[in-house]
């Protein structure tokens, strides 16, 4: 078993098709589902999957992307630092060509900043290590996936006496933006794909409040091609049944309770936010990670003074109705014209995790394109 | 940004420090395994595993047993689809 191929078996997924079709026939009315991860988005178009749903079925591609969720003041904020000139600026790669307010990471790199891309936060600690009369400072991004590995590599460089490591932390959480969602009456879901890796940290249990509270079903998914069509079928048959619950399709590796180890590293490190801004959304109560006062000296809010200023998004930019499902990319008046993924207006064309620049490099030759194109012709027109 | 890989842990290479060597795809990596390591479970112990590697670590542990079991269930559904 090596956990990649046998999830991508196209008998299987044929199978899985043909069960999905067979069970549409019994929806009263067309459905929506939101695939929380920009990962499962990154995956449905790779896979076409969307295009070989029945049409009674609608994919809607939510804020599960933390870099097109940053703000634009948050970006200035990482700019800005990384303008220092006794500063090394390490990064994940995703993040370097996010738009700030005039600029990017890349193009304060061009001229002259000291800007790194790094793999692992671990990675950004080696560096201070190796440049002991340099400042580091690693930009954490990311959510409950990723939260634990940076504080992680806090705790170690707290237990090697590291003084010249700090983190800019930008991490965000899953369960208020799905909360915030859900409260918004512009959004009319029918159930979620919930996120596979963000889950094997935090369990499924943090997500009893969807079915239970707001009566819809979810199905937390892997991110192999079976896994995300087999969860489609789930779900289905939770629509079709008239049940909601939290369903675990990922039990490879998804338990009930999550990753204890992770989960109290984390909370050792970073707490809630009051509140943090996110791009398109706005502001959401306790969303955000910040560090704990115990480990102030490796926070870089407090080691440089930041603009901290918000930062409306771009006029022409509809990436929050793009994060809330209400509009689809081809709809927003720049997609593929001034916003393409070399010159990105918002956030959502900037990772291939976003849902634009998912449309624009594996949707423009579906039927979806084609009505796309039709959409266009009438805005024209 | 939450993208991981499978890859199975090969060898320790510091106890202290929680880091092994895990091939991911045929390709060798140093990560650290401090997240799947518990009372339960010592660092030592953790040879063999399958793990899913996030940014330099093993985030979690893989379960072989659900694994056969969801391709079995699977591997049904085709067969009733084949038979019509
Ligand atoms: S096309 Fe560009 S500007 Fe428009 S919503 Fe998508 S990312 Fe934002």
């Amino acid at each position: 078993m090596k956990y990649v191929d046998e999830f991508r078996e196209p008998k299987k997924a044929d199978a899985l098709f043909r069960a999905i079709e067979k069970l549409s026939q019994h929806l009263i009315k067309p459905i929506k589902i939101m695939e929380v991860c920009g990962g499962h988005t990154h995956s449905i178009f790779k896979y076409g999957i969307e295009e070989i749903l029945p049409e009674a079925i609608e994919l809607i591609h939510g804020p599960g992307c933390p870099v097109c969720v940053m703000p634009r003041g948050r970006l200035d904020d990482a700019i800005s630092i990384s303008l220092n000139s006794n500063v090394i600026f390490t990064t994940f790669g995703d993040a370097m060509r996010v738009p700030g307010s005039q600029t990017t990471l890349l193009q304060a790199k061009a001229q002259g900043a000291d800007i790194r891309m790094v793999y692992s936060p671990l990675d950004s600690l080696r560096i201070a290590k190796e440049n002991p009369e340099k400042e580091v400072v690693f930009f954490a991004l990311g959510f409950e996936t990723t939260a634990p590995s940076t504080a992680f590599t806090i705790l170690q460089a707290a237990s090697e006496k590291i003084q010249n490591f700090s983190m800019f932390s930008n991490h965000v959480l899953v369960i208020p933006a799905l909360k915030a969602l859900l409260d918004n009456p512009d959004l009319q879901l029918d159930g979620f794909i919930g996120p596979g890796h963000v889950s094997m940290v935090i369990g499924t249990d943090p997500y009893e409040f969807i079915s239970q509270q707001y009566q819809k079903p979810i199905v937390i998914s892997g991110f192999e091609p079976l896994d995300i069509i087999q969860s489609i079928w789930m779900l289905l048959q939770q629509i079709v049944e008239n049940r909601c619950q939290v369903e675990n399709q990922y039990n490879r590796l998804v338990e009930k309770i999550g990753n204890q180890v992770a989960i109290a590293t984390m909370n050792q490190v970073f707490e809630n936010r009051e509140s943090f801004e996110w791009r398109g959304l706005g502001e959401i109560p306790y969303s955000g990670l910040k560090i704990r006062p115990e480990y102030a000296e490796f926070d870089a809010e407090l080691k440089f003074p930041l603009p901290n200023q918000k930062v409306a998004d771009h006029k022409a930019c509809q990436c929050g109705e793009i994060l809330k499902g209400v509009l689809k990319p081809w709809q927003c008046k720049v997609f593929g014209t001034a916003c393409t993924p070399e010159t990105p207006i918002g956030t959502c064309m900037v990772s291939s995790e976003g849902a634009c620049a998912a449309y624009y490099k594996y949707g423009r030759f579906s039927h979806l394109a084609k009505k796309m194109m039709l959409d266009k012709e009438k805005i024209k027109a | 940004m939450c993208l991981g890989i499978p890859g199975k842990i090969i060898e320790i290479t510091d106890v202290q420090q929680k880091l092994a060597v895990v091939n991911v795809g045929g390709v060798k990596r140093q990560v650290n395994i401090a997240c799947i390591v518990n009372e339960q479970h010592s660092v030592e112990s953790c040879v063999g595993d399958w793990v899913l590697v996030h940014v330099g670590f093993a985030m979690n542990r893989i379960h072989e047993k659900e694994a056969i079991e969801t391709l079995r269930l699977l591997e049904e559904l085709a067969e009733a689809v084949a038979m019509g």
